[in-house]
Parts: C-alpha cells; structure tokens; sequence
C-alpha cells in the first residue's frame, strides 16, 4: 500500500513541471489538479469509507459533465506503462521504454482529405484553436479482457469534424497512425522475418459515430501531454468501443464514402470486426467478454475481475445509432 | 560423489530461479501494470522451456555421449509439472476466480485453452510413472507411457502459439526448436 502512494506521489509532484503548452490545456489541467487534490485529500483520511469517496465524486462529476464516470482511476504508473502500442512493441510494459524519444509538439500535423470541403494539412497547434480542450473520465475496455479508468484531456471529434466540412458523400472516417521505422521499431520485421501486423495502422468510424459527443481526441492524459506510448500527440477515444479502435499518433484523417477496413480486421476478420463495440454477450472466438479485469495499480492485487457492461457502460448514448442491427454478425 | 550431489544442487537452484525471480518482482513491482498476467505468461513459458529443455537432454547426450546426462532428464521434466501446476493454479484463482463451472466452460469453449488442459492432464501418468522404481516395475511399457511426452509437446507449443494475438516471430521460434528435437529422433530411427 506504501508503494502505491510512493508511485502515486512522484507522479504528482511532476504535474507541477512547468512546459509550454496550449492555454486550455492549461486551464484543463489546473481544474483537474484542483480536483484531483481534493480527492486525495479525500483519500488520506485514509480508507474512508468507499462509498462516501464515490458518492462525493458522483456529485461532483455529475456537476462537471454527464460522461464522466466515478469509478476509482487506474493510476498514472499503469495507464502510462500497460500500452498496447505495437508499432513499439507487443509486450505492454515495453511501449514506456522504447517511447522515451518520442516526443511530438504542436507541429504534429495531421492530413485531411476525401470527402471535405476543407482539406489540408492541419497542425495540431491550429486545432487546438478551434476546438475546446476537456477532460474526460471513461473507461476503456480492451479487447483482451483488462480494463482502466482514465481521466483523458481532449476535444470533441465533432468540433474538428464541423471545422472541415465533410461533403454529403463522406459516411465514414479512416484514420491512420504514422508509419516509421525508425520512430517505432515494432514496424519491423521480426527476427523470423513476420510483420506483427500489416502497417500503418488503421482504424475507421462511422460518421455518426464520430460525431457523437462521446468521441474524443485526447492531448493529454492525467492532466499532462500524452506520453508517448499512450499515442502522442493526439490519439482517438471512442469509449464504448474495445480500445483498438482508439488508434494512436493520428497522421491521416481521410473522409470516405465506404466502410475503411481497420488493421485488425484485416489481419484476422474471424476474430475484430470493424464495429467493435464493447458487448459482454458476444465472445471473442478465443475468449469469453463477458467480465473483464479491471486494473487500478500495479500490485499484485490491484486487479479486480467484474462483469463487463453492454457499450462498456455507455448504451444511453450510444445503443440508438445500432438499432436494428445485429450486433453478434456486426461484431 | 560428492562432487555429483553438489551439482545436482546447483542445477536445482538454477531450476528454482524462475520462481525466485517472480517472488522478487512481484514484491518489487517489476511486471508492470498487469503483474498477474505476467506471473500466468511467465509460469506457463517456464513450464514451455523446461520441457523443451528435458527433450533436448537425450539428444545431447547420444551427441555428447555423456551418459550422466541423463540423470537431469527426469528433473527438468518434473520441473516442466511444477511450473505447469504453479500456472494452472494462478489461472484457477485469478482468471476463473477458483469458480469450477468457469473452468469447465473455459475448457469446452476455449480451443486453445482445452489443448493446453489435455497436454496438462496427459502429464498425470508420465509424472506418476517417473520414478525409478515404476521404471523398473513397468518395464518396456514404461517407454511406450513417456512416448506421449511427444504429442503432449506438441500440444504445448500450440497453446502457446494459438493463445499469442499477432506476434508469431517467438512462439515459432520455440516450434522450431521442438521440430529440431524430434527430426533428429526420426532422423536416427529413420535414416541412420
């Protein structure tokens, strides 16, 4: 339990580091400390019972914005160091190490094209311009059965979509992560000369999908720039969907008429389809969804098996965009 | 003699390593953000490498022709069950949370994981018959029991293979270790 605070404490003090970063985020970053704080404070006295912490922070939440959850956060040491970021590597603690150089700015840009009115390279210095940074505390389920609590700083896909104007033709969004073989060693082949998967990364939405208010670009994660490993710069959220379809270091924004198909389809289409929605009743072919783990920290301990709810938690505002269709064959 | 004794204790302590090394990293924090998923990985590929390990003695024996050598085969193959039950066992309390209808429809549902608990229980009779004195006692039909040991490695690595996500560089390197193993036994039978 020591060690908990240990870990938690160092992550803290570096919030306090003072780097360049847009105004929002600052602002963003100064709420959630402020309320951050308040809940740890909460916390120290110690073990107070877990109900009135989770009732507190309800009241809370429900002040900020209808979306974020009071579920306790996964730490910082395990949102920042259990990734899934195969361009560096498919162990999930490796990702950490091998990002350490990889440190994009504001002058990231992303590529917009297809189906818009306004197509163009745009730098992420200038979208931050136009769209409102948050922060937003979900959930993410993996497809692989583990689940965190995160709390994202981001913007609303939808602003930056509204911003390009998509022609009646765009119905669907392809996203693409950038493609380096120097930046990420994971691109390369194997010592057996096997791609993981085949690069770049992609992944797709539905255009109401991506503009539903759920739908994120996150920035920043725990009130700081997203690290590396957790898809810097800018990385997508969609919080009822397993957390493949969140696709990291976004490069590519192409607005299409037809369904993309996403690198995990792809690669096995038995097994990821190209919805992905979180849904306990229909099984991975390899292993059952209907729990999941939840992971709070790093100790022995500090995951938590429980049922895995339908949307991930989400269906109030998400069920009706799948009315009608069946969800077991759209898997 | 006591020369022997002192490096069969060694080779001991070399085979309980794996499982110092997990108690320190846990107690350390060294397994990342999800340590009960490595101690499964890391308990089950122990128990891979110990079974490879235990098939590759006699080869390097006839290679070597040290007969001494023999006398780890048993060892690293009852190692291979120590860790085998140590995985089984965390899989049981962790993932299945000790809920036995859970590991019955694991079982029947999962491929993967039905391969993995056929090789396990195949094991039972070769562990059971692995002392001397069953040797003795079962006589030819003791070789015809350990032959198993063949398709349950086999079974093994597909476990292994099926239940990895994308990256097969590893798990077939470890198939091409097993593949050596056995094309030099039918290479000798065979060919020579």
């Amino acid at each position: 339990m020591s060690q908990v605070f240990a870990k938690n404490s160092t992550s803290k003090l570096s919030v306090k580091e003072s780097f360049v970063t847009d105004e929002n985020v600052f602002w963003n970053r100064r709420q959630f400390i402020q309320r951050f704080t308040q809940s740890a404070i909460g916390a120290s006295g110690l073990l107070a019972s877990g109900a009135l912490l989770a009732s507190e922070a309800t009241q809370k939440n429900e002040n900020a914005k209808p979306f974020n959850t009071a579920e306790s956060l996964s730490s910082e040491y395990v949102v920042t160091h259990h990734n899934n970021f195969y361009e560096f590597s498919t162990s999930k603690s490796k990702p950490a190490e091998l990002a350490k150089d990889f440190k994009p700015g504001n002058d990231w840009t992303v590529e917009i094209s297809g189906e818009v009115a306004k197509p163009g390279k745009y730098s992420l210095e200038d979208i931050l311009k136009f769209t409102a940074t948050e922060e937003r505390i979900y959930r993410l389920r993996c497809v692989e059965g583990w689940s965190m609590v995160i709390p994202w700083t981001g913007f609303q896909l939808s602003q930056l979509i509204k911003r390009v104007a998509p022609t009646s033709k765009a119905k669907y969004i392809e996203f693409e992560t950038l493609e380096s073989r120097s930046t990420f060693p994971g691109q390369r082949r194997g010592s057996l000369g096997f791609q993981v998967l085949p690069w770049p990364y992609r992944e797709g939405l539905r255009m109401d999908e991506a503009m539903n208010p759920l739908t994120l670009i996150a920035t920043g994660v725990y009130g700081k720039r997203l690290p590396g490993q957790n898809g810097a710069p800018m990385r997508l959220i969609v919080p009822w969907k397993y957390g493949f379809k969140s696709i990291k270091s976004i490069v590519s924004m192409r607005f299409v008429e037809k369904q993309p198909v996403n690198t995990w389809q792809k690669s096995a289409p038995r097994e990821y389809g190209f919805y992905a929605n979180v849904n306990p009743q229909v099984s991975h072919p390899r292993w059952s969804q209907a729990s999941e783990r939840r992971i709070t920290d790093d100790s022995f301990f500090g995951v938590k098996k429980m049922p895995t709810q339908m949307f991930n938690g989400y269906g109030q505002w998400v069920a009706d965009m799948y009315k009608g269709m069946d969800l077991a064959r759209h898997f | 003699m006591q020369i022997k004794s002192m490096i069969k204790a060694i080779a001991h302590l070399a085979c309980f390593a794996p499982l110092g090394y997990l108690v320190y990293a846990v107690n350390n924090r060294l397994l990342g953000g999800d340590p009960q998923e490595s101690v499964l990985h890391l308990l089950g590929y122990w128990s891979m490498l110990f079974l490879l390990l235990c098939l590759t003695v006699t080869p390097l024996k006839q290679i070597t022709k040290q007969s001494q050598l023999l006398h780890y085969r048993r060892m690293l193959g009852l190692y291979c069950v120590f860790y085998l039950v140590l995985h089984l066992t965390m899989f049981f309390i962790f993932y299945l949370e000790s809920n036995l209808y859970l590991l019955w429809q694991e079982v029947v549902e999962r491929p993967y994981i039905t391969l993995g608990m056929a090789a396990s229980l195949m094991l039972i009779p070769l562990t059971v018959t692995s002392t001397k004195k069953m040797q003795r006692l079962l006589g030819r039909r003791w070789k015809k029991i350990h032959w198993m040991i063949y398709p349950i490695a086999l079974m093994a690595l597909g476990h292994f293979i099926w239940q990895s996500k994308a990256d097969l560089n590893e798990p077939l390197t470890y198939m091409a270790w097993l593949l050596i193993l056995l094309g030099y036994r039918l290479y000798r039978r065979f060919i020579r």
